[in-house]
């Protein structure tokens, strides 16, 4: 039996990874599989602490997690590729027009 | 002590006059104006009659009061609106709204023509509201009420025909010339507060201060003495805030009357005489309250000599016989003071109303030099201004002969011997100045311009009637205060004494002689007018030009106006205009203005640049955000388990 403390390590890593790819990366589809990353790092957390407290409430909040991350990146990629339509790029330092 | 509500009244009719004419005068036309404002200070003057009535059945020295509600209850400070109407109260009461209402009854007739009628009646109204508070009042503060509404009322019907920015700035000056007096009245409440708080005794109403008045230490007693007598000098022009009440007279006639002549002028009067308690413990206030008299007795009426306006020389004279009351209360004799308020408020107001009709006859004139030969015109006029003038130069029989002679006694025997020769040497004075201006404008050869002389007319019945109740006043008035022992004696002075006390009386040969001394002084006065005007008119240019340097002070009214002008105004219009308007203004004031904006826009600059537009630096910020509140619920957990 593995104890919890490693999946909720490995979840925190997965997250790290996840936050820094969304503030040191450019490209919006990277930031966006980055934030893929980050939620299913808390997915991991989730389920790993459900199994350990013997209650299935942490799955069933994954499954609204991963029921909201499919409508986030239908949303996601639609402004994506709304924004590269317009500005012929996915470059997020060169979508900055809302600024002082 | 008797407790009388019917009080109340006296207050409320004129409020109600104020209330009526402030709302609903602008409507109600002429007719009701003039009925309402008359009425009411009329109705309060049948209530004055009543509380009188009251007040000799009790026992003398006794008083009506009542109590209109609390006021400031500030820790163990209890004062109260509270009314108290004793023998002195009743003396001023109805002579505030007995000569008032004749006033307001003349008003009728010489505002007529005026368009603004409805704001005159306000403020006169107002102003025989604040009179009858500063007069009924059981204690300073209520008194101090009075104090600054009679203040209020002089102020904006100096400035009555406020258009004319002359008279704007002297309503101005009148203003600013009393609040100088109020400030020493405040803080002379201030030291009496701080005296009687010290003896455990909170309150201020006047029974309760004559009683604990011995425990007040004497330098306090003087010092506080002294600063409500500056507001007192303030209030009733004497020597050195006089300034204010000859440039008082640009306001319409009646108000000269009523408030610059008959009442409000004498309100410094009455409370010195109303304090004589405090008074009288400090010697030195007292005789800085009879040198100031005196001196401002003698150094207005050679003012008088000189001047040409009529109104103005009667301003010099009524600051003139106020310094004779305040020599009166200075050495003691308040009773005769409060006296002279009473047949100087007859013959005084008599006098201006008379002046006024002269100036309804000839549109307005003011200047003697334009008057002249007028008795035939204005005969009700004549006759009646005849009896005043003969009552103010005091000759015997007349009403002001009793009351100057009851001063000048008490001068007298108090052993004031420079100033009884001061006040003697006045009352020829008195004599010269008045019947000059007498003969000036009745006798003589008529000086009035051609185009003035067709619509030349006696007043009408309103204005004129007044004038005779007035005239009748002032040549019988004096009767009610005779010399002790003859016919009915001094009833007015033995009405007061209870309230007041009563000055040392002259043994009966020696009182005679000093009213001979007098009668005979203002006699020669009168005689030397009658050689000045009537039989040399000529006589008085040729001194004139003879003293031309003593005529030219006179004229000028001693240089006092350019002297403060020169010491007070200027040295505070620089302060406020440099000092304060270029300095302080333009550095602190704006700095403090345009600095708040400066430092809200340039903050803002700063602030601004953090939205770079770059929505990874918002996730940025965000992150540190959500960490730094994730250290704190750590911190927190570790610390408080």
């Amino acid at each position: 039996m593995t104890p919890v403390s490693y999946y909720l390590a490995l979840g925190a890593v997965l997250f790290g990874i996840g936050v820094a790819g969304v503030l040191i990366r450019r490209n919006l589809i990277v930031i966006f599989m980055s934030i893929e990353v980050m939620l299913n790092a808390v997915n991991l957390t989730l389920v790993a602490l459900g199994r350990a407290l013997g209650s299935t409430d942490g799955q069933v909040m994954v499954f609204f997690v991963m029921t909201v991350a499919a409508a986030e990146a239908a949303v996601g990629l639609a402004i994506i590729l709304a924004a590269f339509r317009s500005r012929h790029t996915v470059n997020a330092d060169e979508l900055n027009l809302m600024r002082w | 002590m008797v407790e009388f509500p019917a009080l109340t009244l006296m207050l409320l009719l004129p409020a109600l006059g104020v209330v009526f004419n402030l709302f609903l005068g602008g409507h109600a036309g002429r007719a009701l104006v003039n009925m309402v404002s008359v009425a009411v200070v009329a109705a309060a003057f049948l209530v004055g009659l009543w509380a009188f009535y009251e007040l000799l059945t009790l026992p003398a020295g006794s008083a009506l009061k009542t109590t209109l509600w609390s006021w400031i209850y500030v820790g163990r400070l209890k004062i109260d609106l509270g009314l108290r109407f004793d023998a002195l109260a009743a003396v001023m009461t109805l002579v505030v709204s007995g000569v008032g209402s004749l006033i307001h009854l003349y008003s009728c007739g010489y505002m007529g023509k005026d368009s603004d009628y409805a704001r005159f009646f306000a403020y006169m109204n107002l102003f025989t509201l604040s009179m009858l508070v500063l007069v009924l009042a059981d204690n300073m503060l209520f008194m101090f009420i009075g104090w600054e509404g009679v203040g209020f009322c002089s102020y904006v019907l100096i400035a009555f025909w406020y258009d004319n920015a002359q008279f704007a700035y002297n309503g101005r000056k009148a203003f600013v010339v009393n609040r100088i007096g109020d400030a020493g009245f405040l803080l002379g409440i201030f030291a009496l507060v701080a005296s009687f708080a010290s003896q455990g005794v909170w309150t201020l109403d006047f029974a309760t201060m004559r009683e604990h008045v011995g425990g007040v230490s004497p330098v306090v007693a003087t010092v506080a003495a002294l600063l409500l007598f500056l507001g007192a000098t303030g209030k009733s022009a004497q020597i050195p805030l006089y300034v204010w009440l000859p440039d008082a007279m640009v306001g319409p006639t009646p108000v000269s009357a009523l408030i610059h002549a008959a009442t409000m002028v004498t309100a410094g009067v009455y409370m010195v005489a109303r304090l004589g308690f405090l008074y009288q413990t400090t010697p030195a206030a007292m005789e800085a309250v009879a040198a100031i008299g005196g001196l401002t007795a003698f150094f207005a009426a050679t003012v008088a000599l000189a001047q040409s306006d009529i109104k103005r020389v009667l301003a010099y004279s009524t600051i003139s016989q106020i310094g004779y009351m305040f020599l009166g209360a200075g050495v003691g004799a308040f009773g005769a003071a409060v006296f002279h308020i009473t047949t100087h408020a007859f013959f005084k107001a008599l006098l201006f109303l008379g002046a006024g009709s002269v100036m309804h006859a000839l549109g307005g004139e003011q200047e003697m030099s334009r008057m002249g030969g007028l008795r035939r015109k204005l005969p009700v006029t004549h006759a009646t201004m005849l009896v005043a003038t003969l009552a103010i130069t005091a000759i015997p029989g007349f009403s002001g002969f009793f009351s100057k002679d009851q001063i000048l006694e008490a001068a007298y025997v108090s052993g004031h011997y420079w100033l009884w020769a001061l006040a003697v040497f006045t009352a020829g004075l008195t004599g010269l100045y008045m019947f000059r201006l007498f003969f000036l404008t009745f006798y003589g050869t008529s000086r009035v311009e051609a185009s003035r002389l067709p619509g030349l007319h006696e007043s009408p019945a309103v204005m004129t009637v007044p004038l005779v109740i007035l005239a009748l006043l002032s040549l019988a008035g004096g009767w009610i205060g005779l010399p002790a022992g003859l016919l009915w004696g001094d009833r007015i002075g033995e009405f007061l004494r209870p309230i007041v006390g009563q000055a040392k009386a002259a043994p009966g040969a020696q009182a005679l002689m000093l009213s001979a001394i007098a009668s005979i002084a203002a006699v020669i006065g009168l005689a030397l007018a009658l050689v000045f005007y009537v039989a040399a008119p000529g006589l008085p240019a040729l001194i004139a030009a003879r003293f031309a340097a003593l005529y030219r002070i006179l004229r000028d009214k001693y240089y006092v106006d350019e002297l403060y002008d020169l010491l007070v105004t200027r040295p505070l219009f620089f302060l406020a205009d440099f000092a304060l308007g270029r300095v302080v203004d333009s550095y602190a004031i704006e700095g403090l203005v345009d600095g708040a904006g400066a430092a809200a826009r340039t903050g803002a600059g700063a602030v601004r640049r953090v939205e770079t537009g770059n929505v990874q630096h918002y996730a940025l910020t965000y992150l540190c955000g959500a960490l730094a509140v994730l250290a704190y619920c750590l911190y927190y957990s570790i610390r408080h388990g």
